[in-house]
């Protein structure tokens, strides 16, 4: 038990989410992170993938595009905006972001950054529709 | 005097508001529910963001080079005042109170000899700023056929006022709006969102945790801060829709009971004249009687 620490998920309207958890991996901006107890104090944020909480044999993921995070004290504090549980998506939906950000790719005057952020979330998203 | 007809007619009119003001109240008492949760549930969203960037700002070891957004751009001449009020009337001091202490404000800054703009948000406000201040009004926001306000109205106003930022356009901003204590009282305040204030940043030197960042401090904050501006702003927002029902609420509740005294009391002055008419009538018979 000793190996668990807090998550917590809160958005600007609710807080999405608390419980503890013995492992959390986050799509950091720089790639994947995986959190476990004890981790040293660190503040990064995040671009679109999927946050994982593990806790013993369950297994919770959410689809998120951006955020900030922060652990702390064995507390992990993951301020978003857009975090969505996967068990409340749709796949019809899942396509329609897919084809839109595909489109926005496409265009010229978007920047490398952009593009670096739309092709992480359609990866992701490709991989929650499998 | 009026007659007995008139005084029916007044009695029956008091009597309708009445059922209107009651009606009002407990709309605004279901809604308030609502709203108040909601500024509840925002609450720890906005404080987290706001320990966040305390934590980024102790370790920031060359204010030269940290971002404007955070120190300001070192000079003090032209103040943005965002005032959040409602889009509707008829919540008692709620709109006058945030105008008020804004219009305070901007006579202090005028006063001084600071240049002034102003960016309302509801239609309430802007009327009553446009009297006095209207040359200065550079922007008006109104949601009113939003029925509930989210994040992303708060984010049109952020980047609005991040792009003037960027265009140094002013030095200082200040958000106006009401917080929400309870259903009686609510705060009229005044926020200044850039440069970030930060008088916490002292006492708590001790507790002080070194964190990693990934990627650098400053990323960060170009990051984060205007998120944050944006966050500060929609939980002004929730906190005004909390207050502005808090306000209507009693407002309405006591404009019940106001009624329900004036109705006592016009059918107080009914019973009378109806009373006196009747003596009146009856002297004249005993009288006419007697002369007989």
């Amino acid at each position: 038990m000793s190996e668990n620490f807090t998550v917590e998920i809160i958005s600007p309207d609710k807080s999405i989410l608390k419980s503890e958890a013995t492992e959390v991996t986050i799509p950091s901006y720089e790639g994947e992170m995986g959190i476990l107890k004890d981790h040293i104090p660190l503040i990064t944020f995040l671009r679109p993938g999927m946050i994982v909480i593990k806790k013993d044999s369950e297994e919770k993921k959410f689809f998120i595009e951006d955020g900030t995070v922060e652990f702390s004290k064995n507390n992990l504090l993951i301020l978003t905006s857009t975090a969505k549980s996967l068990d409340h998506l749709d796949k019809n939906y899942i396509d329609k972001i897919i084809e839109i950000s595909q489109e926005k790719i496409n265009k010229e005057e978007v920047s490398d950054k952009e593009k670096y952020l739309l092709s992480y979330k359609i990866d992701t998203l490709r991989e929650i529709n499998k | 005097m009026p007659s007995l007809d008139d005084l029916k007619k007044r009695i029956k009119s008091v009597k309708s508001t009445q059922k209107i003001t009651k009606a009002m109240k407990m709309v605004a008492a279901a809604k308030l529910r609502k709203a108040q949760e909601n500024a509840e549930k925002g609450r720890p969203y906005s404080q987290k963001m706001q320990n966040i960037i305390l934590n980024l700002t102790k370790s920031i070891n060359d204010p030269q080079n940290a971002p404007k957004l955070l120190v300001g751009t070192g000079k003090d001449n032209v103040y943005l005042c965002v005032v959040l009020t409602a889009d509707r009337g008829l919540c008692g001091g709620f709109n006058s109170n945030i105008c008020k202490l804004a219009k305070t404000n901007f006579k202090k800054a005028l006063g001084e000899g600071k240049d002034l703009k102003i960016i309302t948000v509801g239609t309430k406000g802007l009327d009553q700023i446009r009297r006095e201040y209207g040359k200065y009004v550079i922007k008006k926001f109104s949601f009113k056929n939003k029925k509930q306000i989210t994040f992303n109205e708060a984010e049109i106003i952020g980047n609005e006022i991040i792009n003037l930022f960027k265009q140094n356009q002013f030095d200082k901003c200040i958000l106006f709006y009401n917080n929400f204590k309870n259903v009686i009282t609510q705060i009229p305040q005044a926020q200044q969102i850039i440069p970030a204030e930060n008088n916490l940043s002292k006492e708590k030197d001790d507790s002080q945790t070194s964190y990693e960042f990934e990627p650098e401090e400053d990323e960060i904050l170009e990051d984060l801060l205007p998120k944050n501006i944006s966050t500060q702003i929609f939980k002004a927002f929730l906190e005004n829709a909390a207050s502005e029902q808090g306000s209507r609420m009693t407002a309405m509740d006591n404009a019940t009971r106001n009624a329900g005294e004036l109705v006592d009391k016009l059918t107080i002055n009914y019973n009378r004249s109806r009373q006196a008419s009747i003596t009146k009538e009856l002297i004249e018979i005993i009288s006419g009687a007697e002369s007989l």
